[in-house]
């Protein structure tokens, strides 16, 4: 039970980092990044290309951390010709980018599933009031409290992220501020596949590198989102959190039917709040 | 279409009846029809297998259109309700029996009653909130398939299963089960295009086009979009239960992300709201996946992904939308 507790611990915290740039991005620009789960798939690669050592670790989060704002960027720029245009051709442009991402990973890495090794001293298990556990999940938990304390507090209480608040509930206002908010978006953009890509390296140990999970992980991801409500950090926070446990729950109880359980928690958070836990109807309504 | 038609056709007289287009298009429709018909009898049996594939996810993109293009509602799930048909027409044939209509009623029937246990949800949003929840659904029946083994085969798929049987005769010839599929094909593109022309399809595309301003007319939007979410459910079932005639197995991977995302392709590039259009959508990409993938060893997604990019790029109202440019460029 413990050990289930603290594994839906672990995978909420991956999840809160995976899920926060997406759920920024889409409250602020409408801009839904469904190339996200492609990014966290790049990141587990280079951490399967590079695992084994501390050195190689943490070469690939620098790396996944470098390559994720490039990806950013340049998703950023690659959807700003469509702004006029619906929010769902953008949705479109980034399922192309990101079809076209995972089968170049795949020619580089192969089909064949890759399982990464955590760092040294982080591969053993620690016994945990009479239950042994793995201790890079341990550390997973604690890297995951910190850089959602960091993105909390740079979003809550900073200049900048006061901007990028602002632009969540009012874009054209900030705009009639005499704010740039291409910049915004491409920061923000940035950042998020930044967290995107590293949440890849950070995860390769529990998930490995293998076709097909950038997939899951996106539904994850947006399951969080829509959970949590868009444009919220507290909410991707309570979401990931939530379902974490669920999933983690789920797996151990109705091993057949933890999917279902899944859809079951979303549906009744839609139903009980269609914004979601923490949305406001206004940024939903924007859509 | 009709205004911008008239001028395309030769002679005052035509042009002005607004009979003459829409008696062309019938002829070009029976010509159509004719010439897939008699396919079979010049192709070789791996062109008219490869055919049958794409009539099969063409009817899947035609029904799929019915929510993007006539109502407005994108989604990247709707292969949960092409798979669904065709485990269940897989499993009635293997435990029950091959019999004609039975795998296909069974099919439609249960794309129908997925559609109707998961659209009510999905119905309450719109937009990319759509996108996102029929996302989410579909990988967790995908989920389903996967892990409900005794039922669904689990990762090795449903296999084993047996030739449709019409009259107690199998058909195992693949022109005879080209014939089948396209009779079916015609069928249920006749049904969505019925159901796209018929005053419930004209309330469509009012809620496609303004939600708000039809609920304030009076519409029941929700129970309309909850409708044609099952109506397209249905269909794509009866799509469903045909891939599984035509292939003898389904897999997890046939109601996953990725063939939802081609069908969607194919609505795109087809343009949304032209029926035919996501035929020829389907067309090319069963051309490009099965046909031309092999020789690229196997990576047809990468050449997809990057038509994906184009044609959002360049065709904002795809290949129908082109249709429509050149014309108004000549007239």
């Amino acid at each position: 039970m413990l050990v289930s507790v603290l594994n839906g611990l672990a995978i909420g915290s991956l999840l809160f980092i995976l899920a926060v740039g997406l759920s920024i991005v889409f409250g602020m620009m409408d801009v839904l990044n469904l190339a996200h789960g492609a990014l966290f798939l790049g990141g587990a690669y280079l951490g399967a290309a590079f695992a084994g050592s501390w050195g190689g670790f943490l070469a690939a989060l620098a790396l996944a951390a470098v390559g994720g704002l490039a990806a950013g960027v340049l998703l950023s720029l690659m959807t700003e010709p469509l702004r006029k245009r619906s929010h769902l051709d953008q949705a479109l442009l980034t399922l192309g980018v990101a079809f076209v991402v995972a089968e170049l990973l795949i020619i580089a890495f192969g089909d064949d599933p890759l399982s990464v090794a955590a760092p040294p001293a982080l591969d053993g298990s620690v016994s945990l009031l009479g239950a042994t556990y793995p201790t890079y999940r341990l550390v997973l938990i604690g890297v995951g409290a910190v850089l959602a304390l960091v993105v909390y507090l740079v979003v809550e209480r900073t200049r900048v992220g006061a901007l990028v608040r602002a632009t969540v509930a009012d874009r054209e206002m900030v705009a009639a501020l005499g704010v740039d908010n291409r910049m915004v978006q491409a920061t923000v953009f940035a950042v998020g596949s930044l967290l995107a890509a590293t949440a890849g390296v950070l995860g390769g140990p529990i998930y490995g590198a293998r076709p097909g999970l950038d997939a899951t992980v996106l539904i994850l991801a947006l399951v969080v989102v829509v959970i949590g409500g868009l444009g919220s950090v507290r909410g991707a926070l309570v979401g990931a959190l939530i379902i974490g446990q669920v999933d983690t729950l789920g797996r151990l109880l109705l091993p057949d039917f933890a999917s279902f359980i899944l859809f079951a928690a979303l549906a009744l958070v839609l139903v009980l709040r269609p914004h979601g836990l923490f949305g406001s109807p206004a940024s939903a309504g924007a859509r | 279409m009709t205004a911008l038609d008239a001028p395309a056709v030769p002679g005052g007289a035509a042009a002005t009846s607004p009979r003459a287009p829409r008696g062309r298009s019938g002829l070009v429709a029976a010509t159509v029809i004719v010439v897939l018909a008699a396919a079979p009898l010049f192709l070789a049996p791996f062109a008219t297998t490869t055919l049958t594939r794409i009539l099969v996810f063409a009817l899947f993109a035609v029904s799929l259109d019915l929510l993007v293009g006539v109502t407005g509602l994108p989604s990247l799930g709707h292969a949960a309700y092409f798979g669904a048909g065709a485990y269940a027409a897989g499993w009635v044939s293997i435990n029950i029996t091959a019999q004609a209509p039975v795998p296909l009623l069974v099919g439609a029937a249960v794309g129908a009653v997925a559609a109707a246990l998961t659209g009510w949800i999905t119905v309450r949003t719109g937009g990319v909130f759509f996108l996102m929840l029929t996302l989410a659904i579909g990988e967790m029946v995908q989920q389903v398939a996967n892990t409900w083994e005794s039922v669904t085969g689990g990762a090795n798929g449903l296999t084993g299963v047996p030739s449709v049987r019409i009259a107690g005769a199998p058909l195992a010839n693949p022109g005879f089960l080209y014939w089948y599929v396209l009779a079916v094909f015609v069928l249920g593109f006749v049904l969505v295009w019925l159901v796209a022309r018929s005053p419930f399809g004209a309330a469509l595309r009012g809620i496609r086009d303004n939600e708000p301003r039809m609920r304030a007319i009076g519409y029941p939007t929700a129970l309309y979009k909850y409708g044609v979410f099952v109506v397209a459910g249905a269909v794509a079932g009866l799509a469903g239960s045909l891939l599984v005639a035509q292939q003898r197995l389904v897999t997890p991977a046939d109601l996953g992300f990725l063939t939802a995302s081609f069908a969607l392709l194919a609505v795109i590039i087809g343009g949304a709201g032209s029926l035919w259009g996501a035929c020829i959508g389907a067309a090319l990409v069963i051309l490009v996946r099965d046909a031309l993938g092999p020789s690229l060893g196997g990576h047809g997604t990468l050449v997809l992904g990057a038509v994906f990019v184009l044609v959002v790029y360049l065709l904002p109202r795809g290949a129908a939308g082109l249709q429509l440019w050149r014309r108004r460029g000549s007239s």
